[in-house]
């Protein structure tokens, strides 16, 4: 059985189409990742699977129960972190968990297991308020509250918003824990950089799903060559790049330029060529594996010029 | 103490052992750095190193405890009024209001930051221009997508032609060709000679900096161009030079 299972999912508010034709399946013990822009519509779905507002059109299912008619299963079975901290800023550490354990059924004592690699990392401030805590460990918080109540399906809407590189990386290691554990885990995310770290990816854009695949299918997607490109003037690289006829795509990426040609009208040689011309120096053409940025920059067909 | 006489005219900032304490903990520790005219600084770090303090003292909304800095030539202690008028800022939360109109943003802002009012009209059509916005000049800002109301956000915060504008963020959650196209509105302002100090949690940005600083524990550990940071650390990226310098940090977050 999977954990969810979503079909063609849509949702309006008033004339805003924020969710159409969505359609999802996280099997048990996956990471899934939403991939995808603020406004895409990542909270609507979570909200609408974690069955706090219902969908206009389409079924979905959580752990087999039906998001309409079982919601009160579903609620038992799932951990939800939303995306805005929404734990309570005047309670402790410890009291907040104490709460969200009582709410369930359940104490700290009888579920320890299942957060202390977590909570061992903020123990030391079990007797702070939550409002007065930094913001990874807010976020810490937010997961053992989360955990609880031994949650067979997690639901983390952003946790890594706003995160610092290296508190990032320490969020996915967690992750991966509760994975190993069995936990089914859907988490959205803007940093396509982390798409890699998911079993399975869905692109998302406007309320509609670009791609829907393995990060590693999703690469191998990418239907053109891709090539990197340096100089030693990269503003006015990129420039001269568009200007070029037979160059179909170009974007800045961190420290190169990446670069598809349109097939046929241009090649690597013809491009260095081209460059050379421009009096451009230290020219350096390497053709690349695309990311999941590529990708989803291709898919979602924007053009910046 | 400098004169403001000592502060080089192509200097944008200069901060001297700047130092803020919030009871027995230091969120900032002798801070000294400099940044120049039309120059994109990076002022990257973990979260809780003390970027948010550090800015907020730049700005002239928070005192410092120690030390000094310069602000496009104003003493940060004391003339924050000045300060405020040369800078521009813009956060993740930018502050546009939803329920009033492009033009009428625009115009709030001018006012606020003393843009004469002969020239709003003018420039207001040449900025919605420059955007390609001008079919949205009556739209309200509400029914804006995400990205526009981003690169308007930094538009109405460069529109008095500050200085320097601060930064905080600026790309988060936003689509992967929105942020290119914000990082070359970026470009065009330091072009024009606005100074830009950003802070992000996107490694690929720290590239597109002339250069950048990272802050560990509330001082800096690093401040060099892209290039040479990653050289000096054998790293193959700044996501690489970011994980081994953050990496250092011992203070307990708190």
């Amino acid at each position: 059985m999977n954990a969810v299972s979503a079909n063609l999912i849509g949702k309006k508010y008033g004339k805003l189409q924020a969710l159409s034709g969505i359609s999802l399946e996280v099997g048990e013990g996956d990471i899934f990742g939403l991939i995808g822009p603020d406004g895409a519509g990542k909270t609507t779905l979570f909200r609408i699977l974690a069955t706090l507002i219902l969908p206009d059109e389409g079924t979905a299912s959580v752990c087999g129960f039906d998001v309409v008619k079982d919601y009160a299963n579903i609620r038992k079975v799932v951990g939800y972190m939303p995306g805005r901290f929404s734990l309570y800023q005047d309670l402790t550490v410890l009291e907040n968990l104490t709460f969200f354990a009582s709410v369930f059924h359940t104490t700290v004592e009888e579920n320890y297991d299942s957060v202390k690699d977590i909570y061992q990392q903020i123990e030391p401030f079990k007797n702070r308020r939550a409002g007065a805590l930094s913001g990874g460990m807010k976020q810490k918080l937010a997961l053992c509250c989360a955990l609880i109540h031994e949650p067979s399906v997690l639901f983390l809407d952003e946790p890594t918003t706003g995160v610092d590189p290296v508190s990032r990386k320490e969020f996915w290691t967690m992750l991966q824990r509760l994975k190993q554990r069995g936990i089914s885990i859907l988490v959205s995310t803007p940093y396509m950089d982390e798409a890699s770290l998911c079993d399975r990816i869905a692109l998302i854009q406007n309320g509609k799903f670009l791609k829907t695949d393995t990060p590693q299918n999703i690469i191998k997607g990418f239907d053109s060559e891709l090539w990197s490109v340096r100089s030693d003037h990269m503003s006015k690289l990129l420039s001269d790049l568009r200007l070029n006829e037979g160059v179909s795509s170009s974007f800045a990426f961190g420290d190169a330029h990446h670069v598809t040609l349109k097939n046929g009208k241009c090649n690597s040689h013809d491009l260095s060529v081209y460059l050379d011309g421009l009096k451009h120096t230290n020219v350096c053409i390497q053709k690349i594996e695309p990311n999941v940025e590529d990708c989803f920059m291709q898919l979602s067909g924007k053009n910046i010029l | 103490m400098i004169s403001k006489t000592q502060i080089p005219e192509d200097k944008v900032i200069v901060a001297r052992d700047l130092t803020k304490k919030f009871g027995n903990f230091t969120a900032v520790d002798h801070l000294s750095f400099e940044v120049g005219k039309g120059e994109i600084f990076g002022f990257l770090g973990a979260n809780g190193a003390g970027k948010t303090t550090a800015m907020r003292m730049l700005c002239g909304l928070s005192k410092q405890t120690s030390g000094e800095a310069w602000v496009a030539g104003y003493d940060i202690a004391r003339e924050t009024e000045k300060i405020k008028r040369c800078i521009g800022y813009m956060s993740q939360k930018f502050a546009l209001y939803e329920d009033l109109k492009v033009w009428e943003n625009i115009r709030l802002y001018a006012g606020i930051y003393g843009v004469p009012e002969k020239d709003i009209a003018g420039r207001t059509d040449d900025l919605l221009k420059r955007l390609g916005f001008e079919a949205e000049k009556q739209a309200l800002v509400k029914s804006l997508p995400l990205g526009w109301k981003q690169k308007l956000a930094f538009s109405v915060a460069i529109f008095h032609e500050p200085k320097i504008v601060f930064l905080d963020e600026p790309t988060g959650g936003v689509d992967p060709a929105v942020r290119r196209q914000f990082w070359e509105l970026i470009y065009q302002a330091a072009d024009r000679g606005i100074t830009v100090f950003v802070t992000t949690h996107y490694m690929d940005e720290a590239e597109y900096c002339n250069r950048v600083s990272i802050m560990v524990d509330g001082h800096i550990e690093a401040l060099d161009t892209p290039n040479n940071l990653k050289q000096q650390l054998e790293a193959k990226n700044m996501d690489d030079v970011f994980h081994q310098l953050a990496r250092k940090a011992k203070r307990t977050e708190q």
